[in-house]
């Protein structure tokens, strides 16, 4: 991501306004809280912007299924190289939303430890992924973005890009604890934009992060493709947010097997074996 | 109540000492350093809370109330006495707390106890350990004497014991760990961090220890102002130029050029941020802080023409 607090980046006077009526407890600076900035914001958007809808071709279904307002989770799959999924997601929350809301995504630790990206990603809302955080912003009715897939999920080689790795399971104790609704989506096209042949392991560890992907063409530069996000109803999951992981195992296999029922209907959708008004996003 | 403040020639020990007499109780404190001019009801003996002097004043007045303020936190104290007068002070006045029986004892502690990382949360709250220990070893009597404090709990459950974690204090008086960084007109930060800063003002602060002892205040809480606040607002906000660096040239230059002589600990409380909840203060005290995050720093950086 780019640093938008070192380069002077413009910004859009009209997403601007918007990001005015994201409802946040802004104070005089417009701060909040948790320290994100709504000037930053409006740059971010701004370019988030111009990859949403003119240089990527996203198509959204079932936008309706995110709460408008109040404590959610939307939970999907990874898909593409590095964290594209998780920038268009966000992309989405402000554009196809109404009123716009700020999905706050849970990072990599990595991220606060490299020079800034840590300063931007703190000002945007995009905190590292631990738990402390998540409860405190769900509490806060928040909606916060999560991919129970974490690094491995990025990691996908562009033949497994429409699979689902291993999936954690504090979302769900996370979901139970706080009693937010998730929201399952399926994020497909990533692969097609960042296809990944190798990663590299070692060369990221040697710079600080996880890997280093390598595509065709050499760096990870996303090709301007066609990029779906399915937003499938919301799931309310009842029990004891400390039952043993064979009780929770359950819950995530559910929401899993919705994510990957939406991930069926996206590929499908894009390979013209099915219409939109086919769609069960229920 | 008849209250003994140690450490109360501090800037924070004087507006302690201050509301303290101002609302009828009868103030005696202890400090090596002098305080030449004190309000009338307040007694100064200029002793060393470890000696036998400052045992007498526990012996003679037999305080009702204690409030703990005399710890060392500016890290360029050599440390060795910093650990001696921070740990070893904290255990003689909780001892002497027990022996001349006092009730209601509020050990004033720092929110710099829970350590700034990459990985940490933010908005502490009370039940976590302090977690950056091994990063920055020179803050360890600090969390040393925090953790003796709240072990009075249960040593001497007959006294009332608070161990407040108080953030970051800014102010008038212009004294404590962030007055302290941003004492010139150039603050170094380090380039490519903008960490939150959570402080208080120091009028808020004062009185919120006079509220932790007259609501007989027992256990540990975190007790902050208004909510956080990006370096980079603080800086431009208090008419400062912020002065970035890259991390890995402030570190050989720490204590050259006229930067301050830290440990390389410290930069982690320049680059990530330290940021506490402290809805169980309030709840239990009432606590409503007065001065929002604006009048406190222009609180700090006074009219246009004073000394910076």
């Amino acid at each position: 991501m780019i640093p938008a607090s070192l380069i002077p980046l413009p910004t859009n006077a009209d997403i601007a306004r918007r990001v005015e009526r994201i409802e946040l407890p802004w104070n005089r600076h417009g701060v909040d809280p948790f320290g994100i900035d709504r000037a930053e914001l409006a740059r971010l958007y701004t370019l988030l912007g111009f990859f949403y809808h003119r240089y990527f071709d996203v198509k959204v279904y079932g936008a309706h299924n995110v709460p408008p307002r109040g404590r959610a989770m939307l939970v999907g799959n990874h898909s593409g190289g590095w964290a594209l999924d998780a920038v268009m997601v966000i992309a989405s929350a402000f554009f196809d939303l109404e009123p716009p809301r700020l999905a706050q995504g849970m990072a990599e630790k990595f991220m606060q430890r490299m020079p800034f990206l840590a300063w931007f990603t703190s000002r945007i809302g995009q905190f590292t992924g631990l738990p402390e955080n998540a409860v405190r912003l769900l509490e806060e009715d928040r909606l916060v973005l999560v991919f129970p897939e974490g690094a491995r999920g990025t990691a996908k080689l562009y033949r497994d890009r429409d699979s689902l790795v291993g999936f954690g399971t504090g979302f769900v104790r996370l979901a139970l604890q706080t009693g937010a609704p998730i929201v399952p989506f399926a994020f497909v096209g990533g692969g097609e934009a960042i296809p990944t042949v190798v990663n590299l392991y070692k060369l990221g560890r040697m710079i600080g992060i996880p890997y280093v992907p390598v595509t065709p063409w050499g760096a990870a530069i996303p090709l301007p493709v066609t990029l779906q996000i399915l937003y499938g109803a919301p799931i309310v999951l009842e029990g004891n947010p400390h039952d043993t992981d064979d009780v929770i195992i359950k819950h995530v296999d559910r929401v899993k097997a919705r994510i990957a029922a939406l991930i069926v209907q996206a590929r499908e959708l894009r390979d013209g074996k099915r219409r939109e008004a086919e769609l069960d996003l229920s | 109540m008849r209250v003994l403040v140690t450490g109360i020639a501090g800037a924070l020990g004087r507006e302690v000492a201050t509301r303290l007499v101002a609302r009828g109780h009868e103030v005696v404190g202890v400090d090596v350093r002098p305080w030449y001019h004190p309000p009338d009801g307040v007694r100064v003996v200029q002793a060393d809370i470890r000696k036998r002097p400052a045992e007498d004043v526990f012996r003679t007045m037999r305080p009702e109330g204690l409030v703990h303020m005399a710890t060392v936190t500016h890290l360029t104290h050599r440390s060795r006495e910093r650990f001696r007068i921070n740990l070893g002070g904290t255990q003689a006045v909780f001892d002497h707390c027990n022996a001349y029986g006092v009730e209601q004892a509020v050990f004033v502690g720092r929110h710099t106890y829970y350590g700034a990382g990459p990985d940490s949360a933010l908005y502490h709250t009370e039940a976590e350990p302090p977690m950056a220990v091994h990063a920055f070893p020179e803050l360890s009597d600090l969390v040393a004497a925090d953790l003796y404090a709240g072990s009075a709990l249960w040593r001497y459950p007959v006294i009332d014991t608070s161990v407040l974690r108080l953030c970051y204090t800014l102010g008038p008086l212009r004294q404590g760990t962030l007055a302290a960084f941003l004492r010139g007109p150039r603050v170094p930060t380090i380039l490519g961090f903008d960490p939150l800063f959570h402080f208080i003002h120091e009028f808020d602060a004062a009185d919120a220890i006079v509220l932790a002892l007259e609501r007989r205040l027992r256990g540990v809480y975190n007790v902050s102002g208004p909510p956080p606040v990006p370096l980079s607002v603080i800086v431009r906000e208090t008419g400062r130029t912020s002065i970035p660096l890259p991390a890995a040239l402030v570190r050989p230059l720490l204590g050259r050029f006229g930067l301050p002589k830290l440990p390389p600990g410290a930069l982690e409380h320049v680059k990530y941020p330290i940021v506490i909840d402290s809805t169980a203060f309030r709840r239990a005290t009432g606590f409503v802080h007065a001065y929002d995050e604006d009048a406190t720093m222009s609180a700090f950086r006074g009219r246009p023409g004073d000394p910076v």
